[in-house]
């Protein structure tokens, strides 16, 4: 594989157009990287659309297969595909949440979520799919239970971040839920069991060497055992966990920062993403 | 806007003369802090009838372009230290120049150090692109920076 020998280099491919506004998030549906199977995408907007690109066998260029409008009133912030790959999940800036189904070729929305104050800005499944998280500027994380007919109930509301919450992100073997903040910190939400409450086991702050400003954005490792975060501070921080311990059953183990990596960028970093 | 405004009586200034500048001599790529200054200059204050120039809001320091790294740092000094409109200030700059510049110039966009009790704050929304773009959607906000930046020459 190339990444692992060192050519590091990106090559423009090809520039796909349609949207007419700025572009602020995409997601590969995960359902379609096996290879023998035409890869996916979804983008989106501020132009309240999003849109769904396909690629096509033969000639091997993108094409837009659908464009997902009329239902959001406000920029779309964040998409995010169900792990099975049957459902899309959009945050938007018009307080709601959609939810796509792809029905023979034609995605229609079949719920919409609603509850938060203000602003959606990101969402995420968790590996099995039985869960859906979302946050905002209201400074809450919902956490909402995925019922049959595609129904969409609210477990909990979690409050505990003193601003805006950038993104959340679900750890990708254990029901975890991590969220990041304009409060510049990522907090730990947890619940002991399948029917109890969630709350926050920990914040990773600036007392344990977390960011100085906002945090924009984290991601994991395949294995579980190591996240990243990147921030408006112009820096990206490793931290480590003893993942063993925790799929024991052994309680819950904190996160400790491993290492921060600065003076690489010199603007704000927005997103960051771990290989597979 | 409602009665009783915070800062009801500004000190205004007599705007400054305007020169007829010369061609360009750096040639057309240059980022000359004056003329985005001509641009920004006569957005006229949320509260008065005032352009911000007048108001001493801005002045042609308040301008620094590093052409090399492709950014554009503008300090405004809000006329009183707790003026509630110091973030309609900035927003209607930050919309002032992404129609005169094209996208790869950074802005950023802060009030003068020590001039406003929540600095640190208003510095921070600013600079936030996301809390930037959900305000200009908000229809409000998106009516009185329009009107900021459109209303008749003063």
């Amino acid at each position: 594989m190339d990444l692992l020998d060192g050519n590091l280099e990106l090559k423009e491919v090809q520039k796909l157009q349609g949207h007419t506004d700025r572009v602020w998030s995409l997601a590969w549906n995960p359902a379609t990287t096996a290879t023998d199977v035409p890869a996916v995408f979804a983008s989106c907007s501020g132009d309240k659309t999003v849109r769904i690109w396909e690629q096509s066998p033969s000639t091997r260029s993108w094409d837009c297969k659908a464009v997902l409008e009329e239902t959001h009133t406000r920029t779309v912030r964040s998409c995010a595909w169900s792990p099975s790959g049957k459902l899309l999940a959009t945050a938007s800036f018009d307080a709601t949440t959609a939810i796509w189904e792809n029905v023979g070729g034609d995605f229609e929305c079949v719920s919409t979520l609603e509850g938060h104050e203000n602003e959606v800005k990101s969402l995420c499944w968790n590996a099995s799919g039985s869960l859906l998280a979302t946050c905002g500027r209201d400074k809450t994380v919902w956490i909402w239970e995925v019922m049959p007919g595609n129904e969409f109930e609210c477990l909990q509301v979690l409050q505990g971040h003193t601003q805006d919450v950038k993104m959340v992100q679900w750890h990708p073997t254990m029901d975890i839920l991590f969220s990041c903040s304009y409060d510049n910190t990522v907090k730990v939400w947890w619940s002991e069991d399948a029917d109890g409450d969630w709350s926050c086991v920990q914040t990773l702050g600036e007392s344990s060497n977390g960011h100085s400003s906002t945090v924009w954005s984290l991601s994991f490792n395949a294995k579980g055992d190591k996240l990243v975060t990147c921030s408006d501070d112009l820096t990206l921080k490793i931290w480590e966990a003893d993942i063993i311990r925790m799929q024991s059953g052994d309680g819950y183990a904190p996160w400790n920062h491993l290492c921060t990596l600065s003076g690489y960028h010199d603007r704000t970093v927005f997103s960051v993403h771990w290989s597979r | 806007m409602t009665l009783g405004l915070i800062n009801a009586n500004p000190v205004v200034h007599a705007k400054k003369e305007r020169v007829a500048r010369s061609e360009d001599p750096h040639g057309e790529d240059a980022v000359d802090p004056l003329e985005i200054y001509d641009f920004v200059r006569d957005i006229r204050d949320p509260e008065h009838p005032y352009s911000l120039e007048q108001l001493s809001v801005l002045s042609e320091e308040s301008i620094t372009v590093d052409e090399k790294l492709g950014r554009i740092l503008i300090t405004f000094t809000p006329t009183i230290q707790h003026c509630s409109m110091a973030a309609v200030i900035g927003l209607c700059l930050r919309v002032k120049l992404k129609e005169c510049f094209p996208p790869h110039f950074k802005v950023d966009i802060k009030v003068a150090p020590g001039s406003h009790a929540d600095e640190e704050s208003v510095n921070k929304q600013l600079n936030d692109k996301e809390r930037v773009a959900a305000a200009l959607e908000n229809p409000n906000l998106r009516q009185l920076v329009d009107e900021c930046l459109y209303s008749n020459e003063l």
